[in-house]
């Protein structure tokens, strides 16, 4: 009798999350406003009921998909009999009310994270924050209600089996990509919330940064695998080899990244030297409004693809809306209190608080131009001013060329101090890695090729500035200590973060540049017996089979792979799936990964008589792309173990210590 | 000047020129690239360039599609059920690509009427025509609701005859 009450238990608890996330934007906030000490003390007792409830209603979806439940029309319409256990899982969010749901989870999983540890923070701030993500929760949790609610039934007519979900979200990929990225999404609306928090009190110190700096390396690491994993899955599971299109989907999730790699550096500032303040709180409030902004390009159905799963003109009214109330909120609030918070410091040109600044106007240069790069055709259509689509070159030709001369300054601020340097310091710092660089970068193209490549070696050439300088700024850290070792465990794990984190940009650009100018990519007839070289790889199809698998039909080709010289060979089977619960047709690909290529097969179609269209490519460095990425993450989280921070959560006498340190750091 | 002022100045000065190289490149870059749509209504109607790069919309029509024997060169028909758009694409076709459903091909219109195509890409709509094939129609001066109709009919009996049935595996 229970179990078939799972859906309204789960559709209960969302409610009653509801009305303590009304509770907690209202009373902390008052509390605050009017020194109530009790209304205050609403806000963390709140976040953590509010987390167990919707973990209840999460938990009761799960139960619902796993049971096949099919009279919950979210499960009769993603899911299936014959789906195994684990897609079935992950089912829950690959659709828009399940994946809601998780957003919402997740949103929940920070503010009671936030809630925990909340230190040595004063307590009208920490009621501000309760009190701010409260808001967003309730804005969710209302869109979930009123809009999105998993838990419909579909009584009393319901249907004997699910429809299944799409074949292409049936994949580990997709098992883990969302969370991911959500993860990184939901994130910044701590740090958003932090930042709100601190205008209203006109306090924006020390502390503050301290304490607003893990939660951003953290939210930062999650959102970078989340686009990685993303880039993966489409590297693998569409077929076509490519592994970033600049389709709108993927714009949406890379904006946040651009300004919330912007705030990471800019927050890095604030702390250090107390500078910035006003431009922080504005890149909080950018990156959060961004990742709102990419759930509604996302969940709306305004764009095609994966992503959208359903065109209801309700839901993407109402996340137009929240966008709207949040960015028109949160800029009031900065334009009236952001003078109070704002304080100057002095800072020569020639320093790292001005190369950061260098820096930070150039991500948000390119935020700005893949912003209009993404929602001009939605402006043009929405005015019906005419149907356009802004492909791949006007993408490549902005953000290439802008990357290039963020690289350039890139190596320089790992190296320089705070405030202020002598350039000739800089200048004999520096010349040597510039010149290897340059003379490194120049003859890689034709020692890998015999065959000069502006771009290949503008590629390297910026990846070996970002690295070399660096490796250069260790050993002089490092020269003094007794051994190398020992100055090696002296340097802290934010220093170490930030080394890990640039050589991780140094990576992914050495991989973007490789793959696009030196893939290669053959579309062939083939047929049992046909041959193709490509790459010095003889690809031979053998044999064209068909067979069945647990809920689809394939048609398998074996090939044999012999690699001319060396005489290896090795068997790769690419298929064409076709899904029987949907009818769906699936690419299946080959692959055959390798640190420095990766070859890549993948089945067309049927051209009859017995022959396949065949995709076949040579992809070097492809992983790179997503290596850098997960060295980027790394980075992050290293920095976020850093002990100041720890420190800092554990006891209020250290506070003193802690400052003792910046001092000490801020003088070296 | 002093210092600060200096200071100040470079600032701005880098901020301005640095707007400049941003706003520049944009515009160029969105003017080179910007893909315009049409439908085979409208390209017979003379609308679309010639020799620049467009997107065509419509359903792929019935029986059009021949394969070469030797390569990938494929031809079809684009329809919107008033006019027809003849294409021409070598390559591999999307999975989705069905006669008698949506397809959307990215190419060059050349002086012979046909459209060499760069792209093709499945679209997939319960619909069967596009909702931007059916606005061009109405625009045009047809009532689209009778070819969308014309489409679904179409449409629905190819996708019965076309799925291969698991007995046959």
């Amino acid at each position: 009798m229970l179990i078939k009450l799972i859906p309204e238990i789960g559709h209960f608890a969302l409610i009653v999350a509801l009305l303590m996330a009304a509770v907690q934007a209202v009373m902390p906030l008052a509390g605050a406003a009017t020194r109530r000490p009790l209304w205050m003390a609403y806000g963390q007792p709140m976040a953590v009921g509010q987390f167990v409830f919707i973990a209840v209603a999460y938990a009761c979806l799960t139960a619902s998909y796993m049971l096949d439940d099919f009279s919950v029309a979210n499960v009769a319409n993603n899911s299936n009999s014959l789906l195994p256990w684990y897609y079935k899982f992950s089912a829950v969010w690959g659709n828009h009310e399940g994946s809601v749901l998780l957003w919402s989870f997740m949103l929940a999983g920070w503010g009671f994270a936030a809630s925990l540890f909340t230190g040595n923070l004063p307590r009208d701030m920490v009621a501000r924050v309760m009190g701010v993500m409260g808001m967003v929760c309730v804005g969710f949790l209302l869109f979930i209600l009123v809009t999105s609610n998993p838990f419909e039934r579909l009584l009393p007519n319901m249907p004997q089996d699910g429809a299944d979900l799409n074949p292409l979200l049936q994949d580990f990929g997709l098992v883990v990509h969302p969370p991911m990225l959500y993860m990184g999404y939901v994130g910044f609306s701590v740090v958003f919330a932090f930042a709100i928090a601190a205008l209203i009190g006109g306090r924006l110190d020390a502390a503050w940064t301290r304490w607003a700096r893990p939660w951003t390396n953290l939210a930062w690491a999650f959102l970078t695998v989340g686009i990685a994993l993303g880039s993966w899955w489409a590297y693998y599971e569409l077929g076509w080899g490519g592994w970033w299109f600049w389709d709108p989907v993927e714009n949406a999730s890379l904006l946040p990244w651009l300004t919330g790699t912007a705030l990471v550096h800019s927050l890095a500032v604030t702390e250090k030297r107390g500078s910035f303040k006003s431009w922080t709180v504005l890149l909080a409030i950018s990156t959060f409004s961004l990742s709102l902004m990419g759930t509604f390009l996302v969940r709306s159905g305004v764009l095609t693809s994966v992503h959208a799963f359903a065109n209801d003109p309700a839901r993407g009214f109402f996340i137009l809306m929240l966008l709207a109330i949040t960015v028109t909120l949160s800029l009031l609030v900065f334009a009236l209190r952001a003078p109070r918070v704002s304080h100057k410091v002095g800072f020569n040109w020639l320093s790292r608080d001005a190369l950061l600044l260098v820096n930070n106007i150039f991500l948000v240069i390119m935020t700005v131009t893949v912003l209009l790069g993404t929602v001009y055709p939605l402006i043009l259509d929405s005015l019906g001013l005419g149907k356009i689509s802004v492909g791949p070159p006007y993408f490549n030709a902005l953000f290439v060329p802008l990357t290039v001369l963020m690289c350039i300054f890139m190596g320089l601020g790992s190296v320089t101090r705070w405030k202020s340097m002598v350039a000739r310091d800089l200048v004999r710092k520096l010349w040597l890695a510039g010149v290897a660089a340059l003379v490194i970068g120049i003859l890689m193209p034709l020692l890998y090729r015999g065959e000069w490549n502006l771009f290949v070696s503008l590629g390297i050439v910026s990846a070996l500035w970002i690295v070399l300088p660096m490796v250069r700024d260790v050993f002089d850290k490092t020269r003094h200590a007794s051994s190398f070792f020992t100055g090696v465990r002296k340097l802290s794990l934010a220093y170490w973060g930030m080394v890990l984190g640039h050589l991780g940009v140094a990576v992914t650009i050495v991989g973007v540049t490789v793959v696009s100018n030196y893939n290669i990519e053959r579309n062939v007839r083939m047929s049992p017996g046909t041959t193709v070289e490509v790459a010095g790889y003889q690809f031979t199809m053998t044999e064209l089979v068909e067979r069945r698998g647990g809920n689809f039909l394939a048609d398998t080709s074996i090939l044999q792979v012999h690699r001319g010289d060396s005489g290896s060979s090795f068997t790769m089977r690419p298929e064409k799936r076709l899904y029987l619960a949907t009818g769906m047709p699936m690419t299946q690909v080959a692959l055959r990964p390798g640190l420095f290529r990766d070859l890549y097969v993948a089945m067309g179609e049927d051209l009859g008589d017995g022959s396949w269209a065949m995709r076949v490519q040579y992809k070097p460095f492809v992983r790179w792309l997503w290596l850098g990425a997960l060295l980027m993450a790394a980075g992050g989280v290293l920095a976020v173990l850093d002990k100041r921070y720890r420190r800092a959560t554990v006891t209020r006498d250290s506070k003193v210590a802690a400052n003792r340190e910046t001092a000490r750091e801020v003088a070296v | 000047m002093t210092p600060k002022r200096k200071q100040k100045l470079f600032v701005i000065l880098g901020l301005v020129s640095l707007a400049a190289v941003a706003v520049g490149l944009t515009l160029y870059a969105l003017r080179a690239n910007i893909n315009l749509f049409f439908s085979p209504v409208q390209i017979a109607q003379g609308d679309a360039p010639m020799e620049r790069q467009i997107r065509a919309g419509g359903m792929v029509k019935e029986g059009s599609v021949s394969r070469d024997k030797q390569s990938l060169d494929v031809e079809f028909t684009v329809t919107d059920y008033v006019d027809d758009l003849e294409v021409y694409y070598s390559g591999i076709l999307p999975d989705l690509f069905r006669e008698g459903q949506g397809v959307v091909v990215v190419g060059e219109l050349q002086a012979d009427g046909r459209l060499y195509a760069d792209k093709v890409l499945a679209r997939h709509d319960e619909n069967y025509m596009p909702p931007e094939v059916a606005q061009a129609l109405e625009e045009a001066g047809y009532s689209p609701a009778d070819y969308q109709a014309k489409a679904a009919e179409v449409g629905q009996r190819l996708d019965e005859e076309g799925v291969p049935q698991a007995s046959e595996y």
